[in-house]
């Protein structure tokens, strides 16, 4: 599983990392995880747009998993970290799979579309219920890691770069399997790879539901590491856009570029919100053009580039 | 012709479209071994015939026996791991990858049924079995290249290669010479052909080159308005009268 150069920069840049955030002060420490929590989903968005899907909606699972941990929070009081990451997981997971039955069916346009009416459904019915919070959400708990409530950011730092990792690793290991490879052959050709024997309509559902399960865990982690949970930037399309512009921003290329996208990101969007709190939008649009326009393949192919000039 | 049990058994297949009849009351036992050629004007049900023994299109009613299995209600997968393959018209490969990966695909297709298919793809097994197909279908000098800078006499190679990966006892073939140029169709269709022999695989394929049909079949099936007209060896077909008028017309 080690074997190939990618798995071993993301554990051995991981616990890395893991070991400079120990030195690094409060706020790197934060960008890193939110940037991290959400570089999650991105990663399943990425194994959907290698097969030529793109989801508008995928807000809806990153909702789910963090509304998952402010209701497991707020009726049961599960603290730990963990359980309510599992929980998120699960919840979008199931509504994957089960949404999955229908968003196979649908390309293109309409695959896009569908996830954010979807999604827009249940923003509507989270706004418009007093017991889930409507408008406002809900604050939520400080995580508790192995029932030990940490003092500092850290532990939750150092659980969302172990997870990270794992995320990584495994996304890494499927995208070189038969069913993982199994991307952009599906781009290419659907009917040549049912002529040679696989279910286009399974192959996609697999991928659809590992997308909202990594997006639940985004959501999850996300509403640990904000201590709040709201549907404006939980559910609402404009999170779904967000994703979306990440994965752009990030490119396809390799697993590590999720993780390098959301972090410039958070970046980005940090400072642009300081350089002009009413147009930091104008920022972000602007800095989205200029990836499109000169770099289609994402940060990713920037760092691509690099390493084959090295060697 | 030969004498043991079909491999592929037809039995009054029909296929409307509205008031059209594609196919009307076919009957066709097929032997193992045998290369048959189907030929026919446009438009005659020669491709539509291959769509339904190949389970893109069902038919209206009827009955398709594939070594005493009904073929029809099953999809294009259920017929693929049956033991039936086909190549297109028009080449359906993976058109943004090299040669060399899109056969990787169908093999690793192929070779890791299930749950197989969360396993690593490229092991050195493998390779060495794409590499043996690389070989057979002359495609070696071209392993590099992506599928969209190739002639269209490799693609066709390249689609008929990848569906012979999964060892299909029956291949069909929809014209596998069109597109190709005259100088290079009898070299492509000896390394098909020649491939197939020795796999033994039964073959049957579309066609409008007379020239090829003569050289390669051992039967010929002529196709018009939707009706098998002729069922014999090439040699009879093409003096026959009927094949003559309704196939191969008076250009001829």
């Amino acid at each position: 599983m080690l074997k190939d150069t990618t798995s071993k920069v993301v554990l051995f840049g991981g616990l890395a990392l893991i070991v400079l955030g120990f030195f690094a002060p409060n706020w790197i420490v934060n960008q890193f995880m939110f940037g991290f929590s959400r570089a999650l989903a991105i990663l399943g968005l990425m194994v959907l747009w290698r097969t030529g899907l793109v989801s508008f909606g995928h807000a809806f699972y990153f909702g789910l998993g963090a509304y998952a941990v402010a209701i497991i929070d707020i009726q049961l009081g599960v603290s730990d970290v963990f359980l309510r990451l599992f929980a998120g997981a699960i919840v979008a997971g199931l509504a994957g799979f089960v949404l999955g039955f229908i968003m196979r069916n649908y390309r293109d346009i309409f695959f896009a579309m569908l996830n954010t009416a979807v999604s827009m459904v249940l923003y509507g019915i989270v706004v418009k219920t007093e017991s889930l919070g409507s408008t406002d959400g809900f604050a939520i708990s400080l995580p508790t890691i192995f029932g030990m409530a940490p003092e500092t950011k850290y532990p939750l730092f150092v659980v969302i770069t172990l997870i990270a990792i794992g995320a990584a690793l495994g996304v890494n290991y499927y995208l070189k399997s038969t069913a993982g490879r199994l991307t952009t052959a599906i781009r290419d050709n659907e009917i040549r790879v049912e002529y040679l024997g696989y279910s286009v309509a399974r192959a996609i559902h697999l991928k659809y539901t590992l997308s909202a399960i990594l997006a639940g865990c985004a959501g999850a982690l996300m509403a640990n590491s904000l201590g709040q949970v709201d549907p404006d930037s939980m559910i609402n399309w404009t999170v779904s856009g967000e994703l979306v512009f990440v994965t752009i921003l990030s490119g396809p290329g390799n697993v590590i570029a999720p993780f390098i996208g959301s972090l410039v990101f958070e970046v980005l969007r940090t400072y642009a919100f300081e350089l002009a709190p009413q147009a930091w939008q104008l920022i972000v649009g602007a800095t989205f053009l200029t990836v499109i326009f000169f770099l289609p393949g994402g940060i990713w192919s920037l760092i691509a580039k690099l390493g084959r000039n090295k060697s | 012709m030969t004498s043991s049990k079909p491999i592929l058994e037809v039995r009054n297949l029909l296929k409307t479209f509205g008031a059209v009849v594609a196919a009307k009351d076919l009957c066709v036992d097929v032997s193992p071994g045998e290369i048959v050629g189907i030929i026919g004007a446009n438009g005659a049900g020669k491709t539509c015939f291959v769509n339904m023994v190949t389970g893109y299109l069902a038919p209206t009613s009827g009955s398709i026996m594939f070594e005493g299995m009904q073929l029809v209600g099953k999809g294009p997968r259920e017929v693929t791991h049956a033991g039936i393959s086909r190549s297109f018209q028009v080449s359906q490969v993976f058109h943004t990858m090299t040669v060399a990966e899109n056969l990787m695909i169908a093999l690793a297709i192929a070779e890791n049924r299930g749950m197989a298919a969360l396993k690593e793809m490229d092991t050195p097994e493998l390779r060495d079995k794409r590499d043996a197909v690389l070989k057979r279908y002359h495609l070696e000098k071209h392993r590099d290249l992506t599928v969209s800078v190739l002639s269209q006499g490799v693609r066709k190679l390249l689609d008929i290669a990848m569906a012979v990966v999964s060892k299909p006892r029956i291949l069909l073939l929809d014209e596998p010479t069109s597109g190709i140029s005259v100088e290079e169709k009898f070299d492509f269709m000896d390394v098909v052909m020649g491939s197939l022999k020795e796999d033994k695989v039964t073959v049957l394929f579309v066609e409008h080159d007379m020239e090829i049909v003569e050289r390669y079949v051992s039967r010929v099936l002529a196709f018009y308005q939707g009706e098998i007209i002729a069922d014999m060896t090439p040699k009879k077909a093409l003096a026959d009268a009927k094949v003559q008028e309704f196939v191969i017309g008076k250009r001829h």
